[in-house]
């Protein structure tokens, strides 16, 4: 770690200001990443800004047009939370596949879709579910959102206050974890709107993404059968001493079909 | 009197209120007046020629005292890092020992090999230089796996070492079994089957839950050393500084190796690190504190495991086995580490007989120099190796012959009647009753009711497989004589003073060293049992070579079997003082006192005296008997064991493999072990539970890996699968007991056995369940892909 400032913001527009006006700050929300990050000097930001006492990012709540949760809200937050759970139950199932119980106790939903990590699971979550980012500056659907590698459509200045996720029909998430670290591997998130069907695969490629013929499949017949004799091109997948890109895809048709249970369960 | 905590009582740890409430006391809590911090600039290269250092900008940065490199150390004469063991080879040459300087003196040979130090103020400003100090590398082709560092044309790593071979060692060699090679050859070509298999046996990192740390603190005024350091083996560590690298005068060094949070082996040898630290102290006037970080633990630590076997099992039409040859390729790394050529070869090769009596067996062993982190003892230490491709050859012939793999083994054991057995490659194994062992492992797993598990499996959609496997092990190192023959190049005896106070409070001293064996429990058990005093009134003392007279620490499992057996040997003098103290208070001849329960008695009578007015007599000595004793009561014992003890135990696995994915679920682990008398049955579960935990991580999980040229790949633990308790079953654990006759507990020892027994266990039960798919072989650590692939390779007829 190397030396930086520290500075800890009371609200989302004293954090926005000091972000706009420092030329290398980074926001803190959990540090789940950023921290091990700055351990091992991948990081150098020049300051701090600590989200962590800003109250308006907490919480969950629900409305007609879903789930509302707060950027800073934490996964065991999300995990627990027994409205949330009877609503939109995959969203909990997926914040307590996450990591560890002290990873969970840490981090948070608006750090974890910002950083879009590609093993992330909430990514495929917001994507999978059709979710709203929502910014100090404007609404961004997932479609736009996350666009590369550890890279989303955030621009300078700018951080996630909420995430709004619309309430499916029905909803899925299976993960096959990475056995070193309990990031998904594979993992697959299947939801049925009356508008149609979603899938949203992470860990496989080098950002979340969704899989269109899957989703033809599923709107036509919304079961695990349906997606029998759809095979998954492993061009362009991770390759890694984890997991072959072959391997991957082939994962990527299993764990679909797992999601699909799981909605339909 | 001892408060229910004798011999054989589950006491509750005494180490744990003073872990559980953060008041334990590290190395890197230990902290120094004007104390300075070292850290290490490391090669980033596998392979390099250090063409120059430049500190200049380094030295200028704030807070920053000094950068030393291996210019500095040649010219204080400080001595390269030693090797302990000396192994030769079959043309009767020594095996190449190339130097090995705690920084690099021209060459760096690894990733992480140190170059410089840089010492300052603080971490950061230490860790800032480092950054800052100008190495120039030429980089030179280099290589990581040990059967690509034999090719011809490989990268050369030391000038001494023709075709990076450090040794080629045979066992037994020709000089004491002239016949053993040609017998075992003519009894493979003889047999009525050959079964043959080649193994990996995956390279692991140890992590120790705490990282390595050390703290130099040298006196200029007195010329005192102090090192406070993590280490299993304090006084080893203090016999090295003195007479191999610093050459200081024993006397002018104390080493403390203060609560250490574990150690696996990793935690033995004299590392570069500790030495700088040391040297940069003398140089520089000031205590001098280095703590890694975990990435550099994954770098600097040495690894364990990394063979490549070849092995052979001849069996006749009865299915005995009449022949075993083993052909082994062992990675060193890039230099010998202080047992690392032990390893491979004297703690590997007298263990192939394994519980069979397999009547030829001869075994080669190359070890080769590699551009990666030296190898050497991590829990087992050349056991599991032999242990690994023992019990996969055995469960290979069963399959292929159609047998219970119960069977085979119940065809070949060693029988109770046959101790102490002479095996063929040199062990006299103590005691054993594999046969029981057997069948309580079986009875434990419900061996009959499988096919029945197997079919509810099958239901679930999942394969069901069995494996078992059965161990035994040479623990209690080690006879010192033996251990010269087969090239130690230090003794291996233990010691213990036993300090009785004027109150009858007892504190024992021993060589031994607890980085989470509980000693400090299991050895105030044997003194509250043998002396009647109350637990709670023994203290055990370890760790620190200022207070302990001598000891060779704890490794190979060897504490209770050879510390405890110091111990004893020192409580029975401390008894036999008090029994001539209590026989002047007693007015009795010394011959007629009883002691027992802690009081000593004059036989047949209800006249006694208390242990603890004895030990009050023996320091106020106004009744006692001046002309024949000396007053106080303080005892000291060396033990130097006639044999090894050998543990033994059948470990049954059952799993389930989802053939979708390939993940193997252990649904069912069973040991049963025979580690001769037991102190404390919780400890040794504990211990048990901790080995199993880490012999499934090497089996599922596990392994360090290198790209071709030398870089590590799994530098940290998002690419280090290390297990964790939801990758573990609950663990059915039992023992018989077949007391050792060679100390004076029949303890055996037990901290190693689940990480030798665990993988041939696990990875047998892996290919029974993949058997049916046509899967042949798989090769540790059976990770989700690995299986996978397996499974694809069958159905694709590959």
């Amino acid at each position: 770690m190397r030396e930086f400032d520290y500075y800890r913001a009371g609200s989302v527009r004293d954090a926005a200001k000091r972000l706009a006006a420092s030329g290398n700050a980074m926001l803190l929300a959990g540090g789940m990443t950023l921290l091990p990050a700055l351990k091992m000097r991948l990081n150098e930001p020049s300051e701090l800004i600590d989200l962590g006492g800003i109250d308006e990012l907490k919480g969950v709540k629900l409305s007609r047009k879903g789930a509302h949760i707060g950027a800073t809200t934490t996964h065991v937050e999300v995990a627990g939370n027994v409205e949330l759970r009877a609503a939109i139950p995959v969203i909990s199932q997926a914040a307590e596949s996450i990591g560890d119980p002290q990873v969970r106790n840490r981090g948070t939903l608006g750090g974890s879709v910002a950083n879009n990590d590609p093993a992330a699971d909430y990514p495929a979550v917001a994507l999978g579910l059709g979710a709203t980012i929502i910014t100090n500056k404007r609404k961004i659907s997932a479609d736009s959102f996350f666009v590369g590698l550890f890279e989303t459509a955030l621009g300078t200045g700018e951080m996630v206050t909420e995430v709004l996720f619309p309430l499916p029909q029905r909803a899925g998430y299976a993960k096959f974890p990475n056995p070193a670290t309990r990031y998904a591997l594979v993992g697959v998130c299947v939801a049925q709107f009356k508008s149609g069907v979603r899938v949203a695969v992470t860990g496989a490629g080098p950002s979340v993404y969704r899989l269109e013929d899957f989703e033809e499949a599923l709107e036509g017949d919304f079961s695990s059968d349906a997606l029998d004799g759809l095979s998954v091109s492993a061009a362009n997948l991770n390759d890694d001493m984890h997991a072959s890109a072959e391997y991957r895809a082939h994962l990527v048709g299993v764990m679909a079909r797992r999601a699909v249970a799981m909605a339909l369960d | 009197m001892s408060g229910g905590m004798g011999i054989g009582a589950a006491a509750p740890r005494s180490e744990d209120r003073r872990f559980i409430t953060g008041r334990g006391r590290y190395v890197d809590d230990i902290n120094l007046r004007s104390q300075q911090y070292a850290w290490f600039v490391r090669s980033p290269h596998p392979h390099a020629e250090v063409r120059s250092i430049d500190a200049g900008q380094a030295l200028e940065m704030p807070g920053v005292t000094a950068v030393l490199t291996g210019a500095d150390l040649e010219a204080d004469e400080v001595g390269s890092l030693p090797v302990a063991w000396g192994i030769t080879s079959v043309d009767g040459s020594p095996a190449v020992e190339p130097g090995f300087p705690a920084l690099a003196d021209g060459r760096v040979r690894y990733v992480g090999n140190p170059v410089a130090v840089v010492i300052a103020e603080t971490r950061a400003a230490a860790r800032d230089a480092a950054e800052a100090v100008n190495v120039h590398y030429e980089e030179l082709d280099s290589v990581s796996s040990a059967a690509a560092a034999m090719e011809e044309g490989a990268p050369q790593i030391h000038e001494a070492a023709e075709g990076n071979l450090c040794f080629n060692w045979e066992w037994l060699p020709s000089a004491m079994a002239p016949d053993a090679k040609a017998n075992t050859e003519k009894a493979l070509k003889e047999a009525a089957h050959v079964v043959s298999l080649e193994l990996v046996n995956n390279r692991l990192v140890p992590n120790a839950m705490e990282p390595r740390a050390s703290l130099a603190d040298f006196n200029p005024a007195t010329g005192q050393l102090t090192l406070y350091t993590t280490s299993q083996n304090p006084h080893v560590n203090r016999l090295l500084l003195c007479t191999a690298t610093l050459k200081m005068p024993e006397h002018k060094v104390r080493v403390v190796a203060p609560d250490v949070g574990g150690g696996f082996g990793s935690k033995i040898y004299h590392y570069a690190e500790e030495l700088v630290v040391c040297w940069a102290s003398r140089r520089l006037g000031v205590p001098v504190k280095w703590t890694a970080e975990r990435s550099e633990s994954f770098l600097g630590d040495a690894q364990g495991r990394d063979h490549l076997t070849r092995v052979e099992l001849a069996l006749d039409a009865e299915a005995r086995f009449t022949a075993l040859r083993v052909d082994t390729i062992a990675n060193l790394g890039s230099y010998v580490s202080t047992f690392g050529a032990a390893v491979p070869t004297v703690f590997y090769g007298p263990l192939l007989a394994g519980v069979y009596k397999t009547p030829n067996i001869y075994a080669t062993v190359k070890g080769v120099f590699t551009n990666t982190t030296p190898t050497d003892a991590y829990r087992g230490a050349g056991r599991p190796e032999a242990c690994y491709l023992i019990e996969r050859v055995v469960d290979e012939a069963a399959a292929q012959l159609g047998m219970d793999p119960a069977e085979i083994r119940r065809r070949n054991f060693i029988q109770p009647d046959e101790f102490p057995y002479q095996s063929p490659v040199g062990q006299l194994y103590d005691s054993g009753e594999f046969e029981g062992c057997l069948d309580l492992a079986m009875e434990i797993n419900g061996y009959a009711g499988f096919d029945e598990r197997r079919k509810q499996s099958e239901a679930r959609g999942r394969l069901r497989g069995r494996g078992m496997s059965f161990y035994i092990e040479a623990c209690g190192a080690a006879p010192s004589q033996a251990a010269g023959q087969l090239g130690a190049r230090a003794g291996l005896y233990e010691v213990a003073t036993v300090r009785v106070h004027p109150t009858g409070a007892v504190q024992v001293m021993t060589g031994t060293h607890s980085h989470g064996q509980s000693h400090e429990t299991t050895f105030a058990q044997i003194v509250s049992d043998r002396l009647g005093v109350d637990f709670a009134n023994v203290e055990i003392v370890h760790g620190d070579t200022g207070e302990v007279p001598f000891g060779m620490g704890t490794y190979a499992s060897r504490s209770l079997a050879v510390g405890g057996s110091a111990l004893v040997k020192a409580l029975d003098k401390v008894v036999e003082k008090g029994r001539k103290i209590a026989a002047h208070l007693l007015e009795a001849a010394a011959g007629d006192i009883e002691f027992s329960d802690g009081q000593f008695r004059v036989a047949g009578t209800d006249r006694q005296v208390a242990f603890g007015d004895v030990a009050l007599a023996a320091y106020v000595p106004h009744n006692y008997p001046l002309q024949e004793l000396e007053p106080g009561l303080e005892e000291t014992s060396f033990f130097d064991p006639e044999n090894f003890t050998f543990p033994s135990g059948c470990y049954i696995c059952e799993v389930e493999v989802d053939t979708e994915t390939g993940v193997v679920e252990i649904r069912d682990f069973v040991a049963a072990d025979d580690f001769g008398n037991i102190i404390n049955p919780m400890v040794v579960e504990g211990q048990v539970h901790g080995g199993l935990a880490q012999g499934i991580g090497q089996a599922l999980m596990e392994h360090c890996r290198y790209t071709p040229e030398g870089q590590l790949l799994t530098g940290s633990y998002m690419d280090y699968c290390m297990p964790r308790a939801d990758d573990l079953p609950s663990f059915k654990v039992a023992t018989r007991c077949t007391p050792t006759p060679f100390n004076p507990l029949g303890a055996k020892g037990c901290g190693e056995a689940g990480a030798i027994g665990a993988p041939p266990a696990v990875m047998n039960a892996v290919l029974d369940a993949l058997r049916p798919l046509g899967v042949k072989h798989i090769d540790m650590p059976a990770t989700p892909n690995a299986v996978w692939w397996a499974i694809e390779a069958a159905r694709s007829g590959e």
